[in-house]
């Protein structure tokens, strides 16, 4: 365990960042936080978490696949994948670091994604552990802990300092070359993690009943009559989506310049009625259903697919920003009272 | 408050109507939903008007007045403006329509609260000031600090259009809902440029404003078809996600309510409602004052004509042209 | 590490027109071999930079060692540009995608009954034709295929002079209405299958529009199939047909990577979305 300063925290910053770009969730002009690029200058945020999540960082909303040139009959691939460079990214919090563990399992199964394979191996994560929980988050729900965050190294921060615990080999080798911190004592912390525990127990959400979902509930729950009311308001827009951190779901697109087509993802959104639509056909075709799919992917089919595990990692995003107000916490709550 | 509840439930069961366009409960104090109600029972279990019901229903009634049977709609004064807006462009059947007007005093929401400094929040008091209950304390803070961008400017306490008013008819309202256009204006170019680079720079696309707005009713949105050629689901430039802003106000301009849902729903706080802001005031000094949604009778700028409409060129130079 | 949604350059180096809306793309490396090995019923995603990328179904069987065939009919922007182009047209190429059918191991030893619709017989070409190179290893092959007129059947000549010409194969052509150089069958495929009145042991392959699909599953279900015994091959939207793009699932089932092929038992676990 090491430690620093809160007065020193932005010659950590500069230290990480000496020999790799380095990340954190600063404020923007409206005082939500965002991760940005760490310069001289850049204030570390107090929200309890940023807009966007941290999947950013490996799975950008838009990203250069490759390229072509065409010439008459003639097709030229160029390669455009941006060159490998180790980055950090500080301040991801509990619920976040879980998502990668989510996130991984799609892209990293085969046929692996190396896109996203490229950036997850030359990222180090700090985590930071939650000082003081919204009543939105609810990650205690799914089993994480927001007083121990994982990733490469976890950090904790009282009021006077910000506390370094390395994780994996990854974290011993950022730590080894931070010559601005110094050795603490594991027990500095143990009040601190208290008081975290202490805040999550009081979380509206924090135990919330996920017994109605999970492997193999596809066909309790598939066609009950809940999910018209659940959807009745839904705008339809891509929000909820965008700012969660376990949707991973992308689109191909192209863009000609005239000169050469770029081929490039972009996040997608089941939410969005061109998702599924075919010049055959368009298996979900109102927003009952496209809502359905994306909290059935969530709580059954992704469970289904993996050992049990739920795509939420609970950290509340949606709860906040969805614009009429409809989130996966009134959607668990409504199908867990449905089915009793 | 507790009257617009009594109202729904009225309208119901005499027959009035067979089902009710409200805001429906959450799971905190702040997150209402809105929701289409169907029975008494409904309406007691869930309808809920407080100072959290800010999202504007008039958009849902496209579809709703479509259906079979007559539906009761609350609407602020706002609320109201953007009703007549889609009444004058013949996008609702108000025959199947109850309007029941009710007058505001600004709304707030959970993340105008946040922005007002509050976390944790489990509960609020409603009173001169608020008090709100947090997992960290109670807060009080000034309901002026915590209100919705959109009530912090509110241009009318009027309901343009009702069957039935709970409360008082109000009056349009002194308001410098331009006074932050002036200050853009008074940007130079570069200025102004880098302002708006910097806000859109967020914008995710997630279609939230575009989908919220009433104005934007359109079947099949051109940046949704794929055969107009501009069809986008993100960035191909960054550039191109301010176009689509842009673009989407020059498309509602004369049209705009000013409603302000655009920037209450916007995951970023980017301040949309100022590119509509912009063009309202335009219109105000090039064609004399105009506000889409505010009467039945008069004609939107740009679709009139009149001998004495400032020249295009004129437009260019501005400045002339509104004297 | 090879990364799987880079295609590979293709050319195009015979279109064959089939009927009106359908022709069919041979399709070969820059090498002028065969872009890749596959087992039948699986996909490739082909397109064209700029007008875009779709998954088709590999028409030519495994056991035709020179080249890729798709059949390909007329719907869409990339399905448009590919009708309109010539031979010697480069083409982007990346595959095989999907499970394919049990050839080897369920369809072993068994009479095999095909029912196909329209560009339906794309897919199970491929089968067919791997299972009359591997002749000795299948029972009797019955093939129902049907479509709007004559001029709609795809592969017409092959069927003709092909199939229809060897032992142990069945071939029961229908057209939906009279005309006046057709001297077959006429009617629809679900009733015709009804007609024939297959053994019920027969494994049953199906593709076809939607609305054929339905009746003759229900019409077989009749007769006495069992769901377990009846593969069809489905399709929905796909960018990436690796199972990561996330639109073309069925309940927990990705229709790229763990269809296209299903069982109709299989496909009763699944809800009905599609």
């Amino acid at each position: 365990m090491k430690k620093i300063a809160i007065s020193e925290l932005n010659s950590l910053f500069a230290a990480i960042a000496a020999d790799r770009k380095l990340y954190i969730p600063t404020d923007d002009s409206t005082g939500q936080s965002q991760f940005t690029i760490w310069e001289e200058g850049s204030i570390l945020s107090r929200n309890v978490n940023t807009v966007r999540s941290a999947k950013d960082s490996f799975f950008p909303q838009v990203e250069n696949l490759m390229g072509f040139k065409v010439t008459g009959k003639q097709i030229e691939l160029i390669e455009t994948r941006d060159p490998a460079e180790s980055f950090a990214v500080f301040g991801v919090r509990a619920c976040d670091v879980r998502s990668f563990d989510i996130l991984d399992r799609v892209f990293l199964t085969e046929p692996v994604d190396t896109y996203y394979a490229q950036r997850r191996e030359n990222v180090c994560i700090i985590s930071l552990a939650c000082g003081k929980p919204s009543e939105t988050c609810f990650c205690t729900a799914f089993g994480i802990d927001p007083a121990e965050p994982k990733g490469d190294v976890t950090c904790w921060m009282t009021g006077e300092a910000l506390y370094w615990q390395p994780n994996t080999e990854k974290g011993e080798a950022l730590t080894a070359q931070l010559s601005v911190l110094v050795d603490a004592d594991v027990a500095d912390i143990e009040q601190e993690k208290a008081a975290i525990r202490a805040t999550a127990e009081k979380l509206p959400f924090g135990k919330l009943d996920l017994s109605a979902f999970g492997q193999g509930k596809t066909k309790e729950l598939f066609n009950r009559p809940e999910w018209k009311a659940l959807s009745q308001s839904c705008l339809g827009c891509g929000t909820c989506t965008f700012i969660c951190p376990t949707c991973q779901c992308y689109d191909i697109q192209e863009f000609n310049n005239g000169k050469t087509v770029k081929r490039f993802r972009c996040w997608d959104s089941c939410m969005y009625s061109d998702f599924t639509k075919m010049s055959a056909g368009q298996p979900r075709p109102t927003q009952t259903e496209r809502f359905r799919q994306r909290f059935m992917h969530k709580l059954v089919y992704y469970p289904d697919n993996n050992e049990g595990i739920f795509a939420c990692v609970g950290c509340g995003r949606c709860l906040r920003k969805c614009p009429i107000h409809m989130n996966i916490v009134k959607v668990i709550k409504t199908m867990g009272e449905g089915t009793k | 408050m507790q009257r617009v509840k009594e109202k729904a439930i009225e309208l119901l069961r005499s027959g009035e109507v067979s089902r009710v366009l409200g805001w429906k409960t959450g799971e905190f104090f702040y997150d209402l939903t809105p929701a289409v109600f169907e029975s008494v029972e409904e309406v007691e279990k869930g309808f809920v008007f407080s100072l959290f019901s800010g999202a504007n229903l008039s958009k849902y009634l496209i579809a709703e007045s479509k259906k079979e049977g007559k539906i009761a709609v609350f609407l602020k004064p706002c609320d109201s403006f953007s009703f007549v807006q889609l009444q004058k462009e013949h996008r609702i059947k108000r025959e199947n329509i109850y309007a029941v007007g009710i007058q505001c005093d600004g709304m707030c929401d959970g993340e105008s609260l946040r922005s007002a400094g509050c976390e944790g929040m489990t509960g609020v008091e409603d009173g001169e000031s608020l008090t709100v209950h947090t997992l960290y304390g109670d807060q009080v803070i000034e309901k002026k600090e915590a209100l919705l961008g959109k009530c912090q400017t509110c241009k009318s306490k009027r309901i343009v259009d009702f069957d039935e008013l709970i409360g008082q008819q109000g009056e349009d309202v002194p308001s410098d809902r331009f006074a932050e256009v002036a200050k853009l204006e008074a940007m130079t170019p570069e200025e102004r440029f880098a302002f708006w680079r910097t806000e859109l720079s967020r914008c995710i696309r997630c279609n939230a404003c575009r989908n919220v707005c009433p104005a934007c009713s359109c079947e099949k949105c051109v940046f949704d078809n794929p055969v107009s050629g501009v069809q986008n689901k993100a960035v191909a430039d960054s550039f191109e996600e301010n176009m689509f802003h842009i673009i989407r106000a020059f498309h509602v301009t004369a049209r705009c309510t000013d409603c302000g849902e655009c920037s209450r729903v916007c995951p970023q706080n980017i301040p949309l409602h100022l590119l509509n802001r912009k063009f309202i005031k335009d219109i105000n000094e090039l064609y004399g004052d105009y506000q889409a949604g505010a009467d039945f009778d008069s004609r939107p700028p740009l679709m009139d004509f009149r001998m004495d409409d400032p020249e295009p060129s004129v437009i260019y130079t501005r400045g002339g042209a509104a004297k | 590490m090879r990364e799987p949604l880079i295609p590979m350059i293709g050319v195009v180096t015979n279109i064959r027109v089939d009927t009106p809306d359908v022709k069919t793309f041979r399709v070969v490396g820059l090498d002028g071999k065969k872009p890749f090995l596959h087992i039948p019923g699986q996909c490739a995603m082909l397109s064209i930079p700029g007008v875009g990328e779709a998954l088709f179904s590999i028409t030519s069987s495994p056991t035709e060692e020179a080249f890729l065939e798709f059949s390909i009919k007329k719907c869409g922007c990339v399905t448009e540009w590919l009708h309109a182009m010539e031979p010697g047209q480069q083409v982007t190429i990346r595959g095989p995608y999907g499970n394919g059918f049990p050839v080897n191991t369920d369809f072993a030893g068994k009479d095999l009954l095909f029912i196909a619709g329209g560009i339906g017989l794309a897919p199970l070409h491929s089968v067919i034709n791997y299972c009359r190179a591997h002749r000795a290893n299948y029972g009797n092959i019955d093939i129902v295929y049907g479509s709007r007129s004559k001029a709609d059947l795809v592969d017409f000549e092959e069927i003709l002079n092909v199939w229809c010409k060897e032992d142990g194969i069945n071939v029961h052509l229908t057209i939906d209405n009279a005309q006046p150089d057709w001297d077959g069958h006429v009617g629809f495929v679900p009733n015709y299958v009804k007609e024939l009145n297959p053994d019920t042991k027969k494994t049953v392959v199906m593709c076809g529009p939607p609305i054929m699909i339905k009746f003759t599953l229900a019409g077989l279900m009749d007769l006495g199939f069992d769901r377990t015994n009846i593969y069809t091959t489905m399709e929905l939207k796909m960018k990436c047909a690796l199972g990561k793009c996330g639109r073309c699932n069925i309940g927990n089932k990705y229709v790229c990577k763990d269809g296209p092929v299903f069982r109709f038992d299989q496909l009763d676990e699944l809800p009905d979305e599609y």
